[in-house]
């Protein structure tokens, strides 16, 4: 096993890890003030729209991100009528699947982070004259991240995991180099290396989101 | 001059009357104590001055003008006028925990724009000094006690230049040797003549330094007075039992 080999095994799985990357990054962008926006629908007054992100959030978070993949990959397609007009990229069809999804999950971790703010935080901005969107900026929001940090930082590195199930969908990215390796040279140095990419990925996202954490820390 | 005037305030939580009809006049200058057991609604009383707690009929003028009329709140900006000059001081402090205790003072008047960043800051400095709590100006409110959350709780909500100050059992939650450190401060509000309305057990505090004692019972006024009169010779009977339980 020389290191040529590991070499020539690397190139096209870094390149996978790319797309890996590029796919966690714009998952979690979006992903994030999507969550957020589902929160605030979810606690709003206004009844059919609380009931709409309630009802989202259930089937988000109630069927496999697998199904929901595959659903609007080859799903969507199928529809009558409007179906042809809804072939999308591959790519663009799972960023849209993981976003859709994983803004499900932040919507309830940050309805827990809300939860834990006590109304006397929104009685003191009262009083204080904050208007609502001032209160939300100012004073619950930042409060309401640091509370949902380490569940934010817990999903993101799932979310980076997840992205293997773009091989389901033959996106081709870093599982699928190395199966189509491992399958080509039998030999299972291929695993092996994915899985040390996946956790270098991991480690560095833990390491981003520690740093993150003692900045929102206050006594 | 009267700056808050309620009249015929109702207000209930559910089936439950908290408060049955009441109306009091506050004067400019005075230190208004409103005393009472648990539940009187003394606290319902003080937060519907400030809507946080909106109430089912009757009025409250402040300053002349209705933030409440039969019921009827007044539109949003105009509330929004007549909040702001109240301040209010709570029980459990609510500073803000993510913010210094300098930030905490400076947030709404930098956000309401009262003055240039400069002047809020020398501003948010002199009231700290005036609170005894200059040195803390960069600590973060979970560093210090209660007593003095308390005092910068006073000095933010001073920070708005309210010409009311609403004070909801602030000395309730410390513990009895920080109370006076916080009841110094406000002896030294009342000194300056400002306008006070203090919902409180500390009867030695109603005693002494306030001008009016309202005692409220089952969500009515029974009885007001001056102090001297209300605590050496109350006319009612509730009055009268009320205060030997709490008099020591």
């Amino acid at each position: 096993m020389s290191l040529d080999y590991i070499m020539t095994l690397l190139k096209p799985m870094l390149e996978g890890a790319q797309i890996t990357v590029l796919l966690f990054i714009i998952a979690i962008i979006a992903s994030i003030p999507l969550g957020f926006l589902l929160t605030l629908a979810a606690r709003s007054k206004i009844k059919p729209l609380s009931w709409f992100a309630h009802t989202y959030i259930y089937v988000m978070r109630g069927t496999p991100l697998l199904l929901q993949l595959l659903f609007i990959c080859f799903g969507l397609p199928m529809l009558p009528v409007v179906g042809e007009y809804l072939v999308l990229d591959r790519f663009v069809a799972a960023a849209l699947g993981f976003i859709l999804n994983y803004a499900a999950y932040f919507a309830e971790i940050f309805r827990g982070g809300l939860i834990s703010i006590d109304k006397g935080q929104y009685e003191a901005a009262h009083v204080l004259g904050l208007n609502r969107w001032q209160t939300m900026t100012r004073i619950i929001i930042p409060q309401m991240i640091r509370v949902a940090l380490p569940a934010i930082a817990n999903e993101s590195i799932t979310l980076v995991k997840d992205t293997a199930l773009l091989y389901a969908v033959a996106v081709p990215e870093l599982l699928h180099f190395a199966q189509t390796a491992v399958n080509r040279d039998f030999t299972i140095m291929p695993f092996f290396l994915a899985g040390i990419i996946y956790l270098l990925m991991t480690l560095v996202l833990s390491f981003i989101f520690k740093w993150i954490e003692r900045r929102f820390r206050y006594a | 001059m009267t700056v808050i005037s309620v009249v015929d305030v109702k207000k209930s939580f559910g089936k439950t009357e908290v408060l049955k009809g009441i109306s009091l006049n506050i004067k400019k200058n005075e230190v208004v104590s409103i005393i009472g057991p648990s539940g009187s609604g003394k606290s319902t009383l003080l937060r519907s001055m400030i809507k946080l707690e909106e109430i089912n009929s009757g009025s409250i003028i402040i300053d002349g003008e209705a933030l409440v009329e039969n019921g009827k709140y007044a539109k949003p900006q105009n509330v929004k006028n007549m909040i702001a000059k109240m301040g209010m001081v709570f029980q459990h402090f609510n500073l803000f925990p993510h913010l210094t205790v300098r930030e905490n003072l400076e947030i709404a008047p930098n956000m309401a724009k009262m003055g240039t960043k400069a002047e809020i800051r020398q501003r948010s400095e002199a009231l700290l000094a005036k609170v005894g709590l200059r040195d803390w100006m960069d600590a973060f409110p979970g560093n210090l006690s209660g007593g003095q959350k308390q005092r910068v709780a006073i000095a933010r909500a001073l920070m708005m230049e309210p010409e009311i100050l609403l004070f909801d059992e602030p000395t309730s939650a410390l513990d009895p040797e920080l109370t006076v450190e916080v009841l110094q401060v406000m002896k030294e509000l009342a000194k300056e003549k400002m306008t006070m309305i203090v919902v409180t057990h500390e009867m030695g505090f109603a005693k002494e330094v306030s001008t009016k004692s309202i005692f409220m019972d089952q969500g009515e006024v029974v009885e007001e007075g001056k102090p001297d009169q209300l605590f050496t010779s109350p006319q009612h009977e509730r009055t009268k039992a009320f205060l030997k339980r709490n008099l020591k």
